[in-house]
């Protein structure tokens, strides 16, 4: 019975793939597309950097793929990891080498984070880098500091919100605009800070989500016993 | 031949030396610094090729926290390949 199921699901999702295979074109050129990315970036999304046009505007909707992909992530781990006793992790600190230098550098590497996705839409980078960047500043205080603890409510709150804004604000477009992640912010001058219209504030939010999920995994990997 | 051609081939021939290297080793933790330098020059290599976006991606994730969270396993399970 459950053979015949299994051969028939499969049957109807092989029919769609092959009739969707069957529909593609092919030899024909079809090229143009970054072309026309590269032209007509700062017209139509008033993002300088054309990669994070790409990502947040023209492809936005994957990049919301991609974000809930790593909250399943982080979500699976602590569900794994959750049936395992909690410990105490180690009582001794790391050497006073470490702990100076983790101490000077970790507000910098936090402020490099923050830089990278709030420039997001002016230089390299963006939400994945720059929170990527802060979940490696709060690994440094993990591993100079053995009382360090991250607050996981906090956390969890912060990522919450972060994903709402993202949602919201794709939501907004659709209602104002006609599809999913329309920029209905003004775009302002190329260039300046305050410009791109949405495309900073999802930046924003999203590097506020993956630097939570990041530090939420490395806690849960530290804190397991043995 | 540029000098840019030869540094691209010398850097994807140590990516390349590097992965066989840590596909090899039976020590666990070695293996895990192998898969770090390939993080390390791979992200040298996305920045020569003019992708900066990628290259700190891969410098934040690919030799920083992955590497982290292997070493992390490691010390909780078997240092050793059985």
């Amino acid at each position: 019975m459950r053979k015949a199921v299994a051969i028939l699901l499969l049957g109807i999702f092989g029919y769609y793939f092959a009739s969707i295979f069957l529909s593609l074109p092919f030899g024909e050129k079809r090229e143009g597309v970054g072309k026309h990315y590269l032209e007509n970036t700062i017209s139509e999304t008033g993002s300088v950097n054309t990669v994070t046009s790409i990502v947040v505007s023209y492809r936005g909707f994957d990049t919301l793929g991609e974000v809930t992909v790593l909250f399943l992530a982080s979500t699976g781990l602590g569900a794994i990891l959750f049936d395992v006793r909690r410990k105490k992790r180690n009582e001794q600190n790391a050497s006073p080498i470490v702990r100076t230098t983790s101490t000077v550098f970790y507000p910098m590497i936090i402020l490099l984070g923050a830089y990278v996705f709030v420039h997001g839409h002016l230089t390299p980078g963006g939400g994945f880098q720059g929170g990527a960047i802060i979940a490696t500043g709060v690994l440094l205080m993990f591993m100079a500091y053995r009382k360090f603890e991250a607050n996981h409510t906090l956390l969890s709150v912060i990522e919450s919100l972060a994903g709402l804004t993202f949602v919201t604000v794709g939501l907004t477009g659709l209602i104002y605009g006609g599809s999913f992640l329309v920029n209905f912010l003004p775009l302002g001058t190329p260039n300046d800070l305050v410009s791109a219209g949405v495309i900073p504030i999802i930046y924003i939010a999203v590097g506020f989500k993956v630097g939570a999920e990041l530090t939420v995994v490395l806690d849960d990997m530290l804190k397991t016993i043995r | 031949m540029d000098w840019m051609a030869f540094l691209v081939s010398g850097l994807v021939l140590i990516l390349i030396i590097s992965a066989v290297f840590s596909i090899m080793q039976k020590d666990l933790l070695v293996a895990v610094i192998g898969t770090a330098a390939i993080s390390v020059v791979l992200s040298i290599l996305f920045y020569l090729l003019q992708a900066p976006d990628v290259a700190l991606t891969e410098a934040a994730i690919g030799a920083a926290l992955s590497t982290i969270i292997f070493l992390i396993a490691i010390k909780k399970t078997d240092r050793f390949e059985e």
